[in-house]
């Protein structure tokens, strides 16, 4: 082989690697039942691809070669540690191994990445787990890399995934696909720890992090294999939800990263590939009839991505579908959401009922954006001392600097209105 | 594999009204039989009410007991199953049937079954020299 091929041999493990790394490991870890194990023979799989693709060319199913080598690498390094364990044992583990079928022949591969999905965000790791671990064995991040995004001590996290992993092997938490009857709950766990990724990225994207991962982008690429793996309506909602809120990333802070309401974004900054493939997710959810609060919500998103302008938003229908959400997942937050809608149909006074009653109740109390919202309506009706209160009730209660220098600018804002208004009354 | 079960509630049937202990422990009955057929079952019992528990320690040789169980909560340990099970997954769904997880909560806990823990509760022999 000339020095040509042998370098385009590299670069092709190289691409190899990390296109189908997370399907090989997913593999691997169903033949061998363990995830550390699974991991070090992936590891091995590599390392004798890019010493032997270069020198007796790439296989033709480069996948299977890789499953294929690092069964056999697991198997050969099992008997290497043989000498300090009872034979029986090694026996038992090479056969268990070596007597599954085959797995090159790339039939129920892509079921195996779902049964990675869902032992990974099996409802008998704590949430916090489910999450990091997801990120681990799914997506493949590292370490270091999901502590980062969190803002958390790596070793922390660290731990989590060892500690998860130890009740994945020590409790038997099974390396499959749930039955139909255990399908709705278990796939609520799996689009929860999506959706709470999603948010990680987008709620928290200020930008004073440049080497933060995007979490957002990650979450939208789980929600894709999800619908392609399990077109489950809600997965193809959420996918929808995620695609719809992400097209507004671009408008949604200025160039200095202060946070713009959905009213006042420049509408041309919406992307709108985002937007066409989102409205066709959520078509296809509505239709099976079958839907969920993801799809609701990625409905709501979508009225919002084809209006021209929040005047011209339908306001009605927005209306109409938090009534349908509220049904489907009764919450405080649904309410407050559907009093702002409400507010925008019907004019800012009876906004302003439905949010007072709401948090006479209680429920919201400490919810910061409760208050931001009513602060907003209080400003619209004119009530200028009502407005400061509540802005400075949400102020106290919120721990992100855009939205706390929004806040403030909203604060400085009323107090020239009053400066102007005094100044007209003399 | 095996996994315990325990039952943990705040009410033992003793604390009940008497129809309610009367219909929990027709529950049990039905429970118990159905979980016997499908070859689940393994072991299990009802423990008396938490009053009459006695708590042992031993510090420098010495014994002393108190009055009450081990941990002050409202739940209460009120008895077990012992059942064998595929993986979690399906010691979960028997757990579920239990009539306690309906009032109180059922706490499953995988048995270990390493050598070692089988050599010392004597349900394997110990390792020949080789």
């Amino acid at each position: 082989m000339s020095e040509d091929q042998a370098a385009r041999a590299r670069a092709t493990a190289e691409a190899v690697y990390r296109a189908e790394s997370r399907r090989v490991f997913a593999t691997l870890v169903r033949l061998l039942g363990d995830f550390d194990l699974a991991e070090e023979a992936l590891h091995d799989a590599f390392r004798a691809a890019l010493e032997q693709w270069p020198r007796d060319g790439v296989p033709a199913n480069p996948r299977a070669w890789l499953v294929s080598a690092g069964r056999f690498k697991a198997i050969d390094g099992i008997r290497r540690r043989a000498r300090f364990v009872a034979i029986d044992d090694v026996a038992e583990q090479v056969d268990a191994i070596a007597d599954d079928t085959p797995a090159w022949d790339g039939e129920g591969i892509e079921d195996d990445r779902l049964r990675l999905v869902f032992t990974c965000c099996h409802p008998a790791l704590s949430p916090d787990a489910q999450v990091a671990l997801t990120l681990r064995e799914v997506c493949g991040l590292t370490t270091e890399e999901i502590a980062q995004a969190f803002l958390s001590a790596a070793p922390t996290l660290a731990q989590r995934i060892v500690r998860a992993k130890a009740k994945i092997r020590d409790a038997r938490i099974p390396y499959q696909v749930p039955t139909p009857a255990e399908l709705p709950e278990r796939l609520d766990s799996v689009l929860r720890v999506v959706y709470l990724v999603f948010n990680e990225g987008y709620s928290a994207s200020s930008g004073e992090s440049l080497t933060r991962v995007d979490l957002s982008s990650e979450a939208i690429r789980l929600g894709r294999l999800l619908v392609e793996l399990l077109p489950e309506p809600e997965a193809i909602g959420l996918l929808a939800l995620m695609l719809l809120q992400e097209s507004r990333r671009a408008a949604r802070t200025s160039p200095a990263g202060e946070l713009i309401l959905l009213a006042d974004q420049d509408r041309s900054l919406w992307n709108r590939d985002q937007i066409a493939e989102g409205a066709v997710l959520v078509e296809r959810a509505l239709a099976s009839r079958r839907f969920g609060p993801y799809t609701l919500q990625a409905a709501i998103a979508a009225v919002h991505a084809e209006a021209a302008s929040a005047d011209a938003t339908d306001w009605s229908e927005i209306v109409g579908l938090y009534d349908v959400l509220l049904r489907a997942e009764p919450s405080p937050v649904v309410e407050l959401n559907r009093a702002v809608a409400v507010a925008m149909r019907d004019g800012p006074a009876a906004g302003l009922e439905l949010v007072d009653a709401i948090l006479a109740r209680g429920d919201l109390q400490d919810y910061r954006l409760a208050h931001a919202a009513r602060a907003d309506l209080c400003r619209r009706l004119g009530e200028t001392a009502q407005a400061r209160a509540s802005y400075q009730r949400a102020l106290v209660l919120t721990r992100q600097g855009p939205e706390r220098r929004f806040l403030e600018r909203r604060l400085a804002e009323l107090a020239d209105l009053k400066h102007h208004a005094s100044r007209r009354g003399q | 594999m095996k996994f315990l079960c325990l039952i943990c509630a705040e009410k033992v049937m003793e604390q009940m009204p008497e129809a309610d202990a009367e219909r929990h422990f027709e529950d049990y009955r039905e429970f118990t039989a159905a979980i016997r057929k499908s070859g689940h079952f393994i072991g299990c019992n009802r423990l008396l009410p938490p009053p009459t528990a006695t708590t042992v320690r031993v510090r420098q040789g010495k014994v002393s007991t108190t009055d009450g169980p081990y941990a002050e909560t409202k739940e209460q340990l009120g008895g077990y199953y012992l059942i064998e099970a595929r993986d979690l997954d399906e010691a979960v769904q028997v757990a579920a049937k239990i009539p306690g997880a309906w009032i109180g909560c059922v706490e499953v806990r995988p048995i270990a079954e390493d050598e070692q823990t089988l050599q010392a509760l004597g349900f394997a022999a110990p390792d020949t020299p080789r």
